[in-house]
C-alpha cells in the first residue's frame, strides 16, 4: 500500500479510537451530554410558548435551530482540540511520524464529526418527543438534514482548524468564545432572526451559524413556517452558496495555516508553552 | 558495531536568532552505529543542534547531512528512518500503551525494506522497554520513568537507523536511569542504531557514548572518547597526605612528579598518601571554566 493510503487508513482508525475514548471516560461524556441536555431543558420550557400569530411554538422553531448551532460549534471543538494537541505535543508527535500530519488531520475530522453526530442524537431523539409539530415522517426531511449537516461540516471544520492554528493557547481559545457566542445570539437560533433590526440580520447572514439553523429548520419544519424567515423562503440556494463560500475559504486557508503552524513546532516550542501554562496555573 | 559509513555529517553549522548567535561553526560527524553524546551546560546549544538535525528547525548557515539527506528538505521516506525522543512529551494521555505503539507503527509499515522489517511488533516493543505489565494501562497513569521508556518505544517503533535522544533521563531516579542505560546499550549493540543523545550529565555521557562532544556557548570545545578527553585536557589530580600529624590536600597537574618531590623532601615522614586521578567530571569542569574565562576576557 502506498504511504498516503496507509496514512489515510491510519487516520480513520485514529479518529475511531479517539471517538471511543471520548465516549468511555467521565469528563468527556459530561462534555458530550452537557449542552444537549441543557438545550433539551430550554426546548422543554419553550414548547408551549407560541410565536406571534404564526401558529408555531418557539420550541418548534428553536429545536432545528439548536441542531444547526451545535453543528456550527464543531468549528470550536476542532479549534480547541487542535490547540490542546499542540500544547501537549500530540501535533509534534504527528510531525515526527512519516505522513503523520495527514493521519492526524483525518483522525481529527473523523473524531469531531463522529462526536457531533452523537451530540446531535442526544439532543434530537428526546427532542422529537418533547416538541410537537415537527416534520419527521418524510424521507425528504432527513435528506435535507443530512446534506445541510454534511455541507455545514465541510464549512465549519477547516475554519475551525484555521482558528485552532491562529489562536495558539488555551487562553486565546477562551477569548475566542466571546465573539462566537455573540454570533450565535444574533443568528436566529432561539428566536426568529426577523424579530431583530435589519442591520443585525445582515451581519448574521455573513456567518455559517445562521445558515445552518435555517437549513435545519427547512428540514424539520412544515413549509408554512418559512413565513417567519427572511424573504419568507427557506432559501436553499443561498444556504448552499454561503456555506460553500465558507468551505472554500476554509479549505484554501487551512492547509497554508496548518503547514505554517506545523513548521514552527519543535521540542523547545512545546516545552516553552508547557512552562508558560505551568506558570499561569501556579499563579 | 561501528562501520565507516557516515550517518551524521555537520559542517560549519551556524544558528542565529535575531542578532544573537547560538551556534558558531559547529562541525562534527558520526559513523553508522556510533553512540554520540552531545554534552554541555544548559544553554550551550545542544537542543538547537539536535532540532536542526531532526528537521524541526531551519539553520542559518552550514552544511548538514543526516543519513545522506539534508533534513531541511527531507521527505517522509527519510522521516521513517529517523527516531525522535524529545525532552517533554505529555501527548496521547488517554491512549493505552500498546494501542498507541500499534497505531503509530502502522505509519511505518509501507517503509519496510528487505533489511529492515518495519514496524516493530507492539508486544515485542513493549517487552523491550520493560512495559509489559503496563501495556494496557492508559498513558497518563504511567510514572515518569515509565512514560520516558514509552517515549523511547515510540521513537524506535519504526526501527530507525538513527535515533535522537534529547536529555533522555532528566528527572529519573537511579533505578530508572540504570534501566534506561541498559535499554540504550541494547539498541546500539543489537540493532546497530546510530544514536545522538544530549545530556548535561557527564556520568551518563561516559557510560553511554562511544564518543563525547562538548558544546559550550554554541561552540564545540572538545570531541573524542572519554579517555581522550581526559588526556587531552589536563585535569588536576587530587593528592592527599599526612605529614607531621597534619593532613594536606593539593590539586596538581603532574601528580607523579609532585609525589616524587614530596618524598624527596620529607622521606618516610609522609603517611596516608592518596592520589585520585582527574575524573572526566574534573576535566569537563576545567574545560567549561576555561572556555568561560576566555569568553569573559574577550
Amino acid at each position: 500500500m502506498n504511504p498516503t493510503a496507509t496514512a489515510l487508513r491510519a487516520g480513520v482508525r485514529r479518529g475511531v479510537i479517539e471517538l471511543r475514548q471520548s465516549l468511555t471516560n467521565g469528563a468527556d461524556l459530561w462534555n458530550h451530554a452537557f449542552w444537549p441536555v441543557l438545550m433539551l431543558v430550554v426546548t422543554y420550557f419553550l414548547r408551549d410558548v407560541s410565536f406571534g400569530r404564526t401558529g408555531f411554538t418557539v420550541g418548534a422553531l428553536a429545536l432545528p435551530g439548536i441542531l444547526g448551532m451545535n453543528a456550527a460549534m464543531a468549528m470550536v471543538t476542532m479549534s480547541q482540540l487542535l490547540t490542546a494537541d499542540r500544547e501537549d505535543g500530540t501535533l509534534l508527535r504527528a510531525k515526527a511520524t512519516p505522513n503523520g500530519m495527514l493521519g492526524y488531520l483525518v483522525g481529527k475530522i473523523v473524531h469531531v464529526s463522529g462526536g457531533l453526530v452523537v451530540d446531535l442524537a442526544i439532543f434530537l431523539v428526546p427532542g422529537l418527543f418533547l416538541v410537537p409539530g415537527l416534520v419527521t415522517g418524510s424521507p425528504d426531511a432527513w435528506l435535507t438534514l443530512a446534506w445541510v449537516l454534511a455541507l455545514g461540516m465541510v464549512a465549519a471544520l477547516p475554519v475551525g482548524a484555521v482558528l485552532g492554528s491562529v489562536f495558539s493557547s488555551a487562553r486565546a481559545q477562551g477569548l475566542l468564545m466571546l465573539p462566537i457566542l455573540g454570533m450565535i445570539a444574533i443568528s436566529g437560533i432561539f428566536y426568529p432572526v426577523t424579530a431583530l433590526p435589519g442591520w443585525v440580520q445582515w451581519v448574521a447572514q455573513v456567518f455559517p451559524v445562521y445558515w445552518l439553523g435555517l437549513g435545519m429548520r427547512s428540514a424539520l419544519l412544515p413549509d408554512a413556517a418559512a413565513a417567519v424567515e427572511i424573504g419568507e423562503s427557506w432559501r436553499h440556494l443561498e444556504t448552499v452558496g454561503v456555506l460553500t463560500a465558507w468551505a472554500v475559504l476554509g479549505l484554501v486557508l487551512a492547509p497554508i495555516v496548518l503547514r505554517r503552524m506545523a513548521r514552527r513546532e519543535s521540542g523547545s516550542s512545546v516545552a516553552r508553552r508547557r512552562e508558560k501554562s505551568l506558570q499561569r496555573a501556579g499563579m | 558495531m561501528t562501520s565507516e559509513r557516515v550517518a551524521l555529517d555537520v559542517e560549519g553549522l551556524r544558528m542565529r536568532y535575531g542578532t544573537t548567535d547560538v551556534l558558531h561553526d559547529v562541525t562534527f560527524h558520526a559513523r553508522h552505529g556510533e553512540v554520540l553524546a552531545l554534552l554541555g551546560p544548559n544553554g550551550a546549544g545542544k537542543t538547537t543542534t539536535i532540532e536542526i538535525l531532526e528537521g524541526f528547525r531551519l539553520r542559518s548557515a552550514g552544511r548538514v547531512s543526516v543519513l545522506g539527506v539534508d533534513p531541511a528538505h527531507a521527505d517522509e521516506r527519510w522521516r521513517a528512518r529517523v527516531g525522535v525522543v524529545l525532552q517533554s512529551w505529555r501527548d496521547h494521555g488517554k491512549w493505552r500503551v500498546r494501542e498507541l505503539l500499534h497505531h503509530l507503527g502502522t505509519y511505518y509499515s509501507c517503509y519496510a525494506t528487505d533489511e529492515v522489517a518495519r514496524p516493530w511488533d507492539p508486544d515485542d516493543l513493549v517487552a523491550a522497554v520493560g512495559l509489559t505489565v503496563q501495556a494496557d494501562q492508559k498513558v497518563r497513569t504511567l510514572s515518569g520513568g515509565q512514560r520516558r521508556r514509552l517515549d523511547v518505544a515510540v521513537g524506535i517503533v519504526g526501527r530507525p537507523e538513527l535515533l535522537f535522544l534529547d536529555e533522555p533521563t532528566t528527572g529519573f531516579d537511579p533505578v530508572a536511569r540504570r534501566e534506561f542505560h541498559e535499554l540504550v546499550h541494547r539498541l546500539a549493540a543489537r540493532d546497530s542504531t546510530t544514536i545522538l543523545l544530549t545530556t548535561h550529565d557527564l556520568d551518563e555521557a561516559e557510560k553511554l557514548a562511544d564518543r563525547i562532544i562538548v558544546l559550550d556557548g554554541g561552540r564545540i570545545v572538545a570531541d573524542g572518547t572519554a579517555e581522550e578527553l581526559a588526556q587531552r585536557i589536563a585535569g588536576e589530580d587530587e593528592v592527599r597526605w599526612t605529614h607531621a600529624g597534619r593532613s594536606h590536600v593539593r590539586h596538581v597537574r603532574e601528580s607523579t612528579r609532585f609525589v616524587h618531590d614530596l618524598f624527596r623532601r620529607h622521606g618516610d615522614a609522609i603517611t596516608d598518601l592518596e592520589v585520585r586521578r582527574a575524573s572526566l567530571e574534573d576535566t569537563y569542569l576545567s574545560l567549561v571554566r576555561r572556555v568561560e574565562a576566555e569568553g569573559a576576557a574577550r
